[in-house]
């Protein structure tokens, strides 16, 4: 006799238990939603933290400077105490078929679970794209690895990686690999960065550098990987020359690049964002598709985890308005990324969705721009402009007041959000 | 790998690969003097289908453009039928998707007709021509400027990996034996047996059957030949993300003309998109590397041939080397005074024609005098564990789950590999010795994120699995 799936109702389907799912869920029980299910396909929820070893968690959500692993465990804490019901290494595989909110089909050893939901959650984070969508040519030895992939290897499986790395890319989450790399007795002989600048943001950072020493390739790229069953070498093009240099070494770790975990975003069919391919929302972070809403860096490929957990924490106020049965808003318009922005966060300006979380436009910028000008357009005319006081950097997130789209017109055309250089 | 060969076996197999272990199941199925067939095979890499056989195309082809009365023609028909009844039997993921070829130019829509006589003359009736509507009506996706097709409905597209794994796990259930990371040196055929050195040993047999692949002429010098030279043929290939699946659901195949034979797109029974292959005569017979100029040459065809392909990550790319050789057709032999056959220059369709291959491999040992009888009472086709994507996979089969946990707990999150899967591959009677060959039995690993959430888990149960 064959097993029959089982099946059950919820109030929300929460889809992924790291910052910004969690949160989301916490906040919903708080607003007095009963039934809130998380599902994380990991066998311990609380996302990428997990496996980060640096301090520096919670700082805007929490006033703590936490590691990962602490902060994860916090907000698990947390929502398990507000009565959420957290199924770990339990997976949303498909969407099943029907019209409405989507039902899920979940994989876990328990079985296979049909949930449909009153409202879902997108809540699926971010990865960095490995060495494949990279397309970086050569031999396809082992010891090539993302910085996820080398954290939960050294941080929550205590294994060895190589002796010799290279590191590509020199955004924070790069000295982050580095870090990992010596705590696994791995130097790093080389870092390699297609910018011609390197960007140390932070205090911890500028110190890894300086400590660390680590020796900087900028302006070039990977071109190759050489070794058959570990690697040998990479080797180096410089943009200016064309020059081909070989470095030998053992392991590479390919490090930013971050695009959102959206298959399932994706598979329903949402109407995506610009420059990045995860589900574009409005300020009240409602997708395209009524009743299903996304928070945290499946929208913005990657803030840090406390900016994803406030998203998580503002998306709840739409949730519960829909359970409520508000009005559904308009089409509205959509913001895309202009000069210098690969893409722009939320992509949607809708009347009544009020404003962004934390009152933030978020912006991933393509090159360095020191003194910033913001310009917002609209139909070719400039909407508001300002400059901020921050630097752009590629790598980590440009926030700017999302009072500035707001003066955008709701019956316009696209609104272009761009930089300029002071 | 440490292994100590038998002494005295009746046929050693050189050559793990598609060919060999289809061989070897065949042989291995056989009685002479009322005695099982002693068969071993010995493979120089340390997993089956290793070399050529993992890395190609995956198509079961009909054999409608192969050239008509060579041995390939013949072998390619009859192995298309044969691997199309036995992967049901053992559970190899084959869908049968149809291919259409595209013409783009005028010389080539030229050539379809011509095409179409060939298949007939190959005696394969059911290719026809269709018109360009048809043809967008087939692929909507497809690039601007096809002006007409012949469609082929019965390419089917295979998993090359599973095959190869149930050749090899059948030969070993019918008793034959596996040595593997071993490389033969020397051949030395005496008057009533042959020694078969080894870097692992020796071995003395009967008989020896090389199919070695792109080492075959080499072995085939060793017996004191001099027929053929393998000349390494690179192809490389790209895979795209699943989310592309629904750009394409027929293999598009293009139309061989005298500039060469083209770039093929095609779905792959893992659900992805498959665009390929260069060809590039590299002189290392063990170069599989990708270069720059593949990809800039494969986007570049896959940007005509289906646009919005390339809005997709690609999740693999990887390099196949094929055996080509001086010859037209397969060099297939057999020396009875040597006691030796070769299947030479065995090139990219292989695969379909693997099962034909074991089945002549009979006949000239027949023909040789070998009084070969079909065993009875062999055990039945190993059912392999499924991998493709339109078969019911553990992960959504409630009754597998409710048996066995292990079955619902998703390791490898992109293409819902299991831990049940993975303890299976690790337990089986060909296990895995590498990430790599854990791969091709799971599909562990080989999705969009490359290991970035299950990478570490992957190699931690694969090193558990192997003490």
């Amino acid at each position: 006799m064959p097993e029959t799936p089982r099946s059950e109702a919820c109030d929300v389907l929460v889809v992924g238990g790291g910052p910004a799912g969690l949160a989301a869920a916490t906040t919903l029980r708080a607003r007095g939603v009963e039934r809130v299910v998380v599902v994380e396909r990991e066998v311990v929820a609380g996302g990428v933290p997990r496996h980060c070893a640096h301090p520096g968690f919670g700082l805007r959500d929490r006033h703590r400077a936490w590691s990962g692993p602490t902060y994860a465990r916090h907000l698990v804490e947390e929502a398990l105490s507000a009565g959420i019901d957290l199924r770990t290494s339990t997976m949303v595989t498909d969407w099943a078929d029907g019209t409405g909110v989507p039902a899920a089909w979940t994989t876990s050893p328990i079985g296979r679970v049909r949930i449909d939901p009153l409202a879902v959650v997108l809540a699926t984070g971010a990865r960095e794209r490995p060495r494949t969508a990279r397309m970086i040519p050569g031999d396809r030895p082992d010891g090539v690895y993302t910085t996820g992939q080398l954290q939960n290897l050294v941080h929550l499986h205590g294994r060895s990686v190589g002796s010799r790395a290279v590191v590509v890319g020199s955004a924070p989450v790069a000295w982050s690999a580095v870090l990992t790399l010596r705590e696994a007795g791995c130097r790093t002989v080389l870092m390699v960065t297609d910018a011609d600048r390197v960007d140390v943001p932070s205090v911890a950072a500028a110190a890894a550098q300086v400590l660390l020493r680590v020796p900087v390739a900028r302006s070039a790229e990977v071109v190759r990987i050489d070794g058959r069953d570990r690697v040998q070498s990479v080797r180096l093009r410089h943009r200016a020359t064309g020059r081909v240099a070989s470095v030998p070494c053992d392991t590479v770790v390919l490090t930013g690049d971050w695009t959102p975990e959206s298959e399932l975003a994706r598979r329903l069919g949402l109407d995506l964002a610009d420059g990045t391919p995860g589900p574009v929302v409005d300020a009240a972070l409602r997708t395209s598709h009524a009743g299903v809403f996304a928070a945290g860096n499946l929208l913005h490929p990657v803030d840090t985890a406390d900016v994803a957990a406030l998203d998580g924490a503002h998306v709840a106020s739409a949730v519960a308005g829909w359970l409520a049965r508000e009005e559904v808003a308009s089409p509205g318009v959509r913001v895309r990324p202009g000069r210098a922005f690969a893409w722009v966060a939320p992509g949607l300006l809708r009347p009544g969705a009020g404003p962004a979380a934390r009152g933030r436009l978020l912006a991933w910028p393509t090159q360095y721009v020191r003194s910033p000008h913001v310009r917002i357009e609209q139909d070719g005319r400039l909407v508001a402009e300002r400059a901020l006081p921050w630097p752009a950097a590629p790598g980590r997130v440009f926030r700017l007041p999302w009072s500035m789209v707001e003066a955008c017109d709701l019956a316009g055309g696209d609104i272009v959000v761009g930089l300029r250089e002071a | 790998m440490t292994q100590t060969l038998p002494e005295r076996v009746d046929v050693v197999v050189i050559g793990g690969g598609v060919v060999g272990c289809a061989v070897a199941r065949e042989l291995a199925g056989q009685e002479v003097d009322g005695r099982a067939l002693d068969v071993l095979i010995v493979e120089a890499r340390r997993d089956v289908g290793d070399g050529t056989s993992k890395a190609n195309t995956a198509i079961l082809h009909t054999g409608f453009d192969a050239t008509p009365g060579t041995l390939e023609s013949l072998l390619v028909a009859r192995g298309y039928d044969l691997l199309g009844e036995y992967a049901q039997a053992a559970g190899i993921p084959v869908e049968r998707t149809g291919a259409i070829l595209v013409a783009w130019t005028d010389d080539q829509l030229e050539t379809l007709p011509k095409l179409l006589a060939k298949a007939r003359e190959n005696g394969y009736d059911a290719a026809h021509l269709v018109t360009v509507d048809d043809v967008y009506a087939m692929v909507p996706a497809l690039g601007p400027g096809a002006l007409g097709g012949l469609a082929v409905p019965g390419e089917s597209i295979i998993c090359p990996w599973t095959t190869v794994l149930a050749y090899a796990t059948d030969a070993l259930a019918r008793g034959a034996r596996l040595a593997r990371d071993l490389r033969v040196v020397d051949v030395r055929p005496g008057p009533a047996d042959t020694e078969v050195v080894t870097t692992a040993g020796r071995v003395r047999t009967s008989w020896v059957v090389n199919a070695a692949g792109l080492g075959g002429d080499e072995i085939d010098r060793m017996l004191g030949h001099d027929r053929f030279t393998v000349v390494a043929r690179r192809g490389e290939l790209l895979v795209f993300d699943k989310l592309a699946r629904p750009l394409v659901d027929v293999i598009v195949l293009p139309v061989p003309t005298a500039k060469g034979k083209g770039v093929l797109v095609s779905p792959t029974v893992f659900g992805n998109v498959m665009l390929g292959p260069t060809a590039e005569e590299v002189p290392d017979r063990t170069d599989t590397s990708t270069s720059e100029a593949g990809f800039d040459f494969l986007l570049g065809h896959g940007s005509r041939l289906l646009p919005a392909l390339l809005d997709h990550d690609v999740t693999a790319a990887y390099a196949g080397l094929r055996a080509a050789t001086e010859h037209a057709d397969y060099v297939v032999d057999v020396d009875e005074a040597q006691r030796y056959v070769l299947l030479g220059g065995i090139r990219s369709t292989g695969l379909t024609a693997s099962m034909a291959l074991a089945e002549h491999t009979v006949a000239l040992l027949r023909g040789s005098g070998v009084d070969l009888r079909p065993r009875a009472g062999l055990p039945p086709a190993s059912r392999m564990p499924n991998i493709g994507e339109a078969f019911p996979r553990p992960y959504r089969d409630a009754s597998r789950i409710a048996a066995d946990p292990a079955y619902g707990r998703i390791v490898c999150f992109c293409e819902r590999a299991t831990r049940g899967e993975i303890r299976d591959a690790l337990a089986s009677p060909i296990p895995p010795v590498d990430l790599d060959g854990l791969r091709r039995r799971t599909r562990a690993m080989m999705g969009r994120c490359q290991g970035f959430a299950c990478g570490a888990e992957v190699s931690s149960l694969l090193e558990a699995g192997r003490a």
